[in-house]
């Protein structure tokens, strides 16, 4: 089986870079992205299995980001990270059709299982 | 001036009322100002207006009350003027009419006496006296015929006034009486005189035909303050008059005055033009003022009664007055404690939320790194001192973990901001939310009751912050309690609009001043053990949902917490 390719967008680059690598070091495959517009230029270009995205960022919001994703790629599971206000953003996001939300600082194996769980059910 | 000063100062102080702080001793300042205040200014005028009331009454009254003894005084001196005048002029007429010869003869002037005596009443006798002062002829019941009035006063004075009526005195006949006496002078230059007495017993009659009442007595006195008629209670004929001698006046006077015996009295008195007497009125000033008084007790009542009206008045008014100025000043200042607190709450929310946020992303970051770090060590076989760096990241990531955990439960403080609201049961929440706590009550053997009222209505409310809510209370409350303590919950319908909750505990309670403070961020007494955001969170959301939440708590005793929630959401502050 391919490799699963991610996507992980967050505007925290050291954030996002340790995180990719640390995923890589469990076999993913891990594009980043720093914010909204690379993220869904991304998308467009590398076509990930999954997108694992922040909820804050600056200019395009993680919100928008998963509002377009929903519009042009309704079967792209979309995992949010959310660092504020958590539950409410959560909430809102999987009401929003985002496959499920993790409270920051998160737990790699619990991230791993939710991708695990996105793409699973998603085959 | 120094008393100006002082008046000025005290009026000054009168006006000031107090507007800061909530101490006892302003109100009291209040409302004894304003009682001083209010009662000078009602009452002031009040007395003012019976002190002139008094005077003009005392005034006009008077002149009712004296101008009848006034009048009888003036009348009764008329009737003495006019019945003297008529003798006198008797007199004078048998004087002018009879010749010196048929007045001397006797028999003519029996027939004379005796008509005389029948139209005119109290002449007693009626003589002739020549003018070397011998009587000539005599008519009457003594034997005076031969005797020499040259040397008496009257004589000398019926000379030179040509007409005389003298005092009253005894003469010869040891009786009162007057004289009258009427000088003729002829044209030739002869003269001599005509002289009758009067009987006084119709000055008697006179003074007592002004019906006169037991305690007044009516007399006549001459100039020199003898009686000349009997008075009651001052002497008889002839005696000094005990009293002094009032001012000469042809007017009817009335004077006040003590008399002898001791009584209060009015006096009303009138010279006579002639001859020289005084009509004497006395009347005991209590009978004659009786209106007056009774008047004047009317007035004092009025005034007292108006007095103590206008004083229970400004005593309930200014109490009620300063009592309701109490309680809102009170509201105010709760009202203010209420937002300030609920800003201090909102503020300390937000701070949280940015402080979690911030720390969140660095926090994350450490995580990561540590856990790459662990990665890489793991993936390396030959990486040297494994178990010591396996250790050392471990103890990174349990700190991160905990950094983790405070910074959740901040955020999820600030998150208490927001509601969602559903219809609920609200005892169905309770059952819920006391079932978290089933566990715990076993374990450490408390009895947890509820008492829900039956048929209570459902409310729109967040089934979440509600439940959040009631864990707050009932963890307190349990930790509160002994082993074997009781938690009782109660639900209630407060009113139409509210419905209520009661939490009570029979636990250590809490002192005053904890009870001050229990709903502040941070505050706890548990130490170690509390992040002191349990009731703060707790009176949040119950401010969030429109409810109320109050507090009562004694030391040793146990705390009652009473929550009340508003049946339909209000429009809420900052939502």
């Amino acid at each position: 089986m391919e490799p699963w390719k991610i996507l992980l967008v967050d505007d925290e680059a050291d954030f996002a870079v340790t995180l990719a690598e640390r995923l890589r070091l469990r076999g993913l495959t891990v594009e980043t992205a720093f914010d909204g517009e690379q993220a869904l230029e991304k998308i467009e270009q590398d076509l990930p299995r999954i997108v694992v995205l922040d909820v804050m960022m600056p200019g395009l919001g993680g919100m928008e980001v998963l509002q377009r994703v929903r519009e042009d790629h309704p079967d792209l599971p979309v995992i949010l990270l959310t660092g504020h206000g958590s539950t409410r953003d959560g909430i809102e996001g999987m009401r929003m059709g985002a496959f499920d939300y993790l409270m920051k600082p998160i737990k790699i194996e619990e991230l791993v299982k939710k991708i695990e769980e996105a793409l699973g059910g998603g085959q | 001036m120094a008393t100006w000063k002082w008046l000025e100062k005290a009026i000054g102080r009168l006006f000031r009322m107090p507007d800061q702080g909530s101490s006892p001793e302003r109100y009291r300042v209040i409302r004894r100002n304003m009682i001083i205040l209010i009662t000078v200014v009602t009452l002031l005028p009040l007395f003012i207006m019976a002190f002139m009331n008094y005077v003009q009454f005392q005034g006009v009254l008077r002149q009712e009350v004296l101008a009848p003894m006034r009048v009888l005084v003036n009348k009764t001196r008329n009737s003495f003027e006019l019945w003297l005048a008529e003798r006198e002029s008797t007199v004078s007429f048998i004087a002018s009419d009879y010749s010196f010869e048929e007045l001397s003869n006797e028999k003519r002037l029996n027939s004379l006496f005796r008509v005389l005596r029948q139209e005119f009443s109290g002449f007693v006798d009626l003589g002739l006296i020549d003018s070397k002062g011998n009587q000539v002829s005599y008519t009457g019941p003594y034997n005076l015929r031969g005797k020499n009035y040259s040397d008496q006063s009257w004589y000398q004075q019926v000379r030179v006034e040509r007409k005389y009526i003298s005092d009253v005195f005894m003469g010869y006949r040891k009786f009162p009486h007057v004289v009258i006496a009427v000088q003729r002078c002829t044209d030739s230059g002869e003269w001599w005189v005509v002289r009758a007495t009067i009987d006084t017993s119709r000055f008697d009659k006179l003074i007592a035909s002004m019906g006169l009442d037991a305690q007044s007595d009516a007399f006549l006195i001459n100039r020199e303050g003898i009686l000349q008629t009997r008075s009651k209670f001052y002497g008889d004929v002839l005696e000094k008059f005990p009293m002094p001698v009032p001012m000469r006046s042809y007017e009817p006077t009335v004077i006040e005055s003590v008399d002898p015996q001791g009584r209060d009295v009015v006096v009303a008195y009138s010279y006579f033009l002639r001859p020289d007497f005084i009509l004497i009125l006395v009347k005991p000033k209590v009978g004659v003022l009786k209106a007056w008084s009774a008047l004047r007790g009317d007035l004092l009542v009025v005034l007292l009664i108006s007095v103590a009206v206008i004083l229970g008045a400004v005593f309930v008014l200014v109490d009620r007055l300063v009592k309701r100025m109490r309680e809102s000043d009170e509201k105010r200042e709760m009202a203010f404690l209420e937002v300030e607190h609920s800003h201090k709450l909102s503020s300390i929310g937000r701070l949280a939320a940015g402080v979690a946020h911030e720390i969140n992303n660095p926090l994350a970051i450490i995580g990561e790194k540590a856990g790459l770090f662990k990665d890489l060590m793991a993936l390396n076989p030959a990486f040297p001192d494994k178990e010591k760096f396996g250790s050392l990241i471990d103890s990174i990531e349990g700190s991160v973990d905990r950094c983790r955990t405070i910074t959740h439960r901040l955020l999820g403080f600030a998150r208490r901001m927001e509601v969602q609201i559903e219809l609920l049961d609200l005892n169905s929440v309770i059952r819920e939310t006391a079932g978290f706590l089933e566990k715990e009550a076993l374990y450490k053997n408390v009895e947890l009751r509820m008492i829900l009222a039956k048929d209570l209505p459902s409310i729109d409310s967040d089934r979440g912050q509600l439940q959040q809510v009631f864990l707050n209370i009932l963890s307190n409350a349990f930790a509160a309690v002994d082993e074997g303590g009781q938690v009782h919950v109660t639900t209630f319908l407060k009113d139409e609009d509210y419905l209520g909750v009661t939490i009570q505990d029979n636990g250590m309670g809490m002192s005053e001043e904890t009870l001050k403070h229990i709903f502040d961020p941070f505050f706890t007494t548990k130490k170690t053990k509390g992040t002191g955001l349990g009731l703060s969170i707790t009176y949040g959301i119950v401010k969030k949902l429109g409810g109320e939440i109050e507090v009562q708590s004694k030391p040793r005793v146990g705390s009652r917490f009473t929550v009340y929630l508003p049946r339909a959401p209000r429009e809420q502050q900052g939502n």
